[in-house]
Order: C-alpha cells, then sequence, then structure tokens
C-alpha cells in the first residue's frame, strides 16, 4: 500500500481568509458568529450565523468563469488556489499530470431558489440565464474547479451531509493508496445563505441563544442548545509519499487512517455504536496505539444529543488515556458540508503551531463531556498525531487520522 | 424610446455584464465575436436583453443577429415608443 501526505492547505472561512488569519483567530478563540436581521425578517426561529463575505473574483476570473459559480464555488477556488500555492503545483504541473478532485457538498439552494423564481415571474425558462443549472446542481464545486484549474484524474462530488469533507478527503487518500492516482485535490464547501438552513432552521436545530450569538455554539457544554450554521471551503492536496518526494513537494503531514460507518438508524438522531465503529476503524487502519494520538477534534456540533452520543463514543474508544478533545465548531459554528475539510485544517494549524485551541463557552460539562478532557482555554502542547470526526445526517460517520512530518 | 438612447442602454448593459471595454462594441461588429459569447453565454444575451427591454427575441431569429447594429434595429422594432 502506498503512503498519502498532506502538501498544501487552503481556507476560506469565518475565522479569516486564509491559513495565517484562521492560525490567529484559532489562537485567540476568536468566534465568527453573528446575528443576521435579514433571516430574522424571513422567519427563522434563529438568525445567527457564520459571517462571511462572498469573495469578489473579478480580477482571477473571467466572466465566462465566473456565471457558472455559487458562492460556495467561489469560496472553493479561493482555498483551492492557496492549497495549490502552498503545495507549489503550477499550472504547468496540472496539465501535464493526471491531478484528481474529490470535494463535499450536498445543497446549492440559492441557485435554485432563484432558477424557479425567475421561471415562475417570468413564465420564460431562457430568462434564467446560463448559470443557472450549473449553479444549482450539487456537484457544482467539483465542476467549476475542475474545468477552471484543468483537472484530468477523478471528478467527483461527495455527498455525505455534514461527513462529506471528511469522506472526500478519505476516499481521496484510498484512490492514492491503492496506486489510482498520485495527487487529489480534496476538500470541502458550504454555502452560507438563508436559502440553504431554512428548512434546517426548521427543525429546531439552530442555538436560539440570539441575544449573545458568540456564546451560542458550545459543544459539550451542558447549556448547548443547538448549533449554529456556518460555511466556506477548505483544501487540502493529498498526495503519493514518493511522488511527492520525487517533485521535492514540501511534505506536511501523512493521512494514516480513515475509518466510516454508517449508523443503520435514525434520520438525524446519532447513535453511538456507528462512530464508536468509524473511529475503531480509523486507529485500525492507522496502525497506530491509540496512546500516539495526541488531540482528538471532535464533530461536536452543539446539539444536545449529538455531543453527548459523541462524547460516549469518544470516552467508550479512549477509556482512561484522554487526550485533549475539542470543537472547533465552538467557534465557527457548523461548517456542514465543509466541516471535515476545514477541521483537519483547523488541527493541522494547531499541530504545526504547538497548540489546542480553546473549546470556548465551555463552561460546564454534563455526564459525558465530563468524562473527557476538554479544555476550555488554549492550551500549549505539542502533538504530532490527531484523529478528527465528522457524522452526518442518515447516519454517515467518517474519521480521519493525521500524522506529522 | 428614441433610437440613439436605446442603443446608448443596450451598449451599457452589454459593456456591463460581457465586461468589454465600450469602444469594441461598434454597429458592424460580430456580437458572438465582440462579447466572446459561447452557446452558453449567448443564452445571458437573450435573457439580458428580453429582461431589460422586456422583449422576446425567438430562437429561430437569434442566428441572424449577427452585429450589433441588427440587434439595434430588431429589438427598436418591438419595444414599445
Amino acid at each position: 500500500m502506498k503512503r498519502v501526505v498532506i502538501t498544501g492547505m487552503g481556507i476560506y472561512s469565518c475565522l479569516g481568509n486564509g491559513l495565517d488569519e484562521v492560525k490567529e483567530s484559532l489562537y485567540n478563540g476568536k468566534s465568527g458568529i453573528v446575528f443576521d436581521p435579514e433571516r430574522k425578517a424571513m422567519g427563522f426561529r434563529s438568525a445567527l450565523t457564520a459571517k462571511l463575505a462572498v469573495p469578489d473574483l473579478k480580477k482571477e476570473l473571467s466572466r465566462n468563469q465566473r456565471v457558472y459559480m455559487p458562492e460556495q464555488a467561489k469560496y472553493a477556488y479561493v482555498a483551492t488556489s492557496e492549497a495549490l500555492k502552498n503545495a507549489k503545483i503550477d499550472q504547468d504541473y496540472l496539465d501535464s499530470h493526471e491531478v484528481g478532485l474529490l470535494y463535499g457538498n450536498d445543497s446549492s439552494a440559492e441557485p435554485v431558489y432563484r432558477s424557479i423564481q425567475t421561471m415562475m415571474e417570468t413564465k420564460d425558462t431562457t430568462r434564467i440565464g446560463s448559470g443557472g443549472i450549473f449553479q444549482s446542481m450539487n456537484s457544482t464545486v467539483t465542476m467549476n474547479l475542475a474545468c477552471i484549474f484543468k483537472l484530468k484524474g477523478i471528478n467527483l462530488t461527495v455527498s455525505g451531509a455534514c461527513a462529506s469533507g471528511s469522506h472526500a478527503i478519505g476516499l481521496g487518500a484510498l484512490l492514492i493508496r491503492n496506486g489510482l492516482q498520485d495527487m487529489v485535490v480534496c476538500g470541502g464547501a458550504q454555502e452560507v445563505n438563508p436559502f440553504a438552513v431554512g428548512s434546517f432552521d426548521g427543525i429546531s436545530a439552530f442555538s436560539t441563544r440570539e441575544d449573545d450569538p458568540e456564546k451560542a455554539s458550545r459543544p459539550f457544554d451542558r447549556d448547548r442548545d443547538g448549533l449554529v450554521p456556518g460555511g466556506g471551503a477548505a483544501t487540502v492536496i493529498i498526495e503519493e509519499y514518493e511522488s511527492a518526494v520525487k517533485r521535492g513537494a514540501p511534505i506536511i503531514a501523512e493521512i494514516l487512517g480513515y475509518g466510516f460507518s454508517s449508523n443503520g438508524d435514525h434520520i438525524s438522531v446519532p447513535n453511538v455504536d456507528g462512530p464508536s465503529r468509524s473511529l475503531r476503524m480509523a486507529i485500525r487502519e492507522a496502525g497506530i496505539e491509540i496512546r500516539e494520538i495526541g488531540y482528538v477534534n471532535a464533530h461536536a456540533t452543539s446539539t444536545p444529543v449529538g455531543d453527548r452520543n459523541e462524547a460516549k463514543a469518544i470516552y467508550n474508544v479512549f477509556g482512561d488515556y484522554r487526550p485533549e478533545v475539542t470543537s472547533t465548531k465552538a467557534m465557527t459554528g457548523h461548517e456542514m458540508w465543509m466541516a471535515g475539510a476545514s477541521e483537519i485544517i483547523y488541527s493541522m494549524l494547531m499541530m504545526k503551531n504547538d497548540f489546542i485551541a480553546p473549546n470556548i463557552n465551555f463552561e460546564n460539562p454534563d455526564e459525558d463531556s465530563a468524562k473527557l478532557n476538554i479544555p476550555a482555554q488554549r492550551v500549549s502542547k505539542h502533538f504530532d498525531t490527531f484523529l478528527s470526526n465528522s457524522f452526518g445526517f442518515g447516519g454517515t460517520n467518517s474519521t480521519l487520522i493525521v500524522r506529522n512530518l | 424610446m428614441e433610437k440613439e438612447d436605446l442603443i446608448k442602454k443596450i451598449n451599457e448593459v452589454l459593456v456591463d455584464e460581457f465586461e468589454v471595454e465600450p469602444e469594441t462594441i461598434t454597429p458592424d461588429a460580430d456580437i458572438k465575436e465582440t462579447l466572446q459569447l459561447d452557446s452558453l453565454s449567448l443564452v445571458d444575451m437573450v435573457a439580458l436583453i428580453e429582461s431589460t427591454f422586456n422583449v422576446k427575441i425567438k430562437g429561430s431569429e437569434i442566428a441572424q443577429l449577427k452585429t450589433f447594429g441588427l440587434l439595434y434595429d430588431y429589438i427598436y422594432e418591438r419595444i414599445e415608443k
């Protein structure tokens, strides 16, 4: 089996544009959550959301490239440009190699809404314009990135609910491990607009702590009352180790293990068994001792039942060994389709800079989170291996284990 | 609307949407070449003209509108004056 390494990362999130800004936000425990009056006026139970601007790409891309891109594809373009630059990949390299693309995305609600609105108002489908179809499809991110960067390998969107980004990286790693690809651009993207999350708000999934937005996302805290939606995009460049060495790539980490499972249970309520099996599989695939894991980046979204069951799953697997466990969603909100990819990057930034970002708003544990080592303050710590969980609706689970190089 | 104003307005919306230099749009210039239209962006031009001037451009007639001059005449004949 071939080894899989990470050679580049890029991110566009509510914690900042690019790795440097995001690292600072993580270090300082800065929240990216705000109250959005537009959502309140639309009838949302909770108008809380992560805040980020849609990038203006007029200078980088032509009109005929931009017209097919919904907001999450723009985020993904910015993140991927940064990742390719950091991996020292130029267009000549992409033109002369079969570089793959696996990206997590599981909705494109705003273009769907806009297209239907135009159709209903004008009774003329031509008025929708050429961007409607390409922006509306679930695979919009991969179709746009593949054409912009002229990628020639696998070209596929991974839709695995809130585990999409993590599965994309895991599946990319499997392709490389089995010798089917030497390099895959992997990541996750998430649109940030009211149309994308109104139905989610409607099932009472969001925190209603609107009087104090930065305190609303509080994973593992006893008084958590729901998640806060977020988004953006995160890209990692993963490569076959020997191929990366040969081209003189900046090798920054190795993907040791990918575990996955399905709960085979309720559509929205997670259980303990499914995630536990995903964690165990990742550890088994990584071929490491559990005590080698120095940090766990939890999926924990700040929902009462989700965090409780993940805490139980982590305790089941780790037992008396208690590495630091945090959820960066305390700062970012739930980045959903993007989260599995962004949280690899957040964890990488911590690992490379010898700290663990605080699980902000963790003030009082509940019975299950009390059994874990959850720091509410930043921890200065060197660690070389971390585990990252991502779980999603329908009971899909993904776990990645990454080692410092 | 006077034809001169109409031409000005057409040029304005096309320059804005397709991000071309205003001086490239002349009555004899080829629309597809000037605006760099492919089969998809041609749809956008039709949608833009239709929504801006509240006219309907028939699919069968699009191919005949090769130059901006022909487009000006076509729209001028169909708008409410």
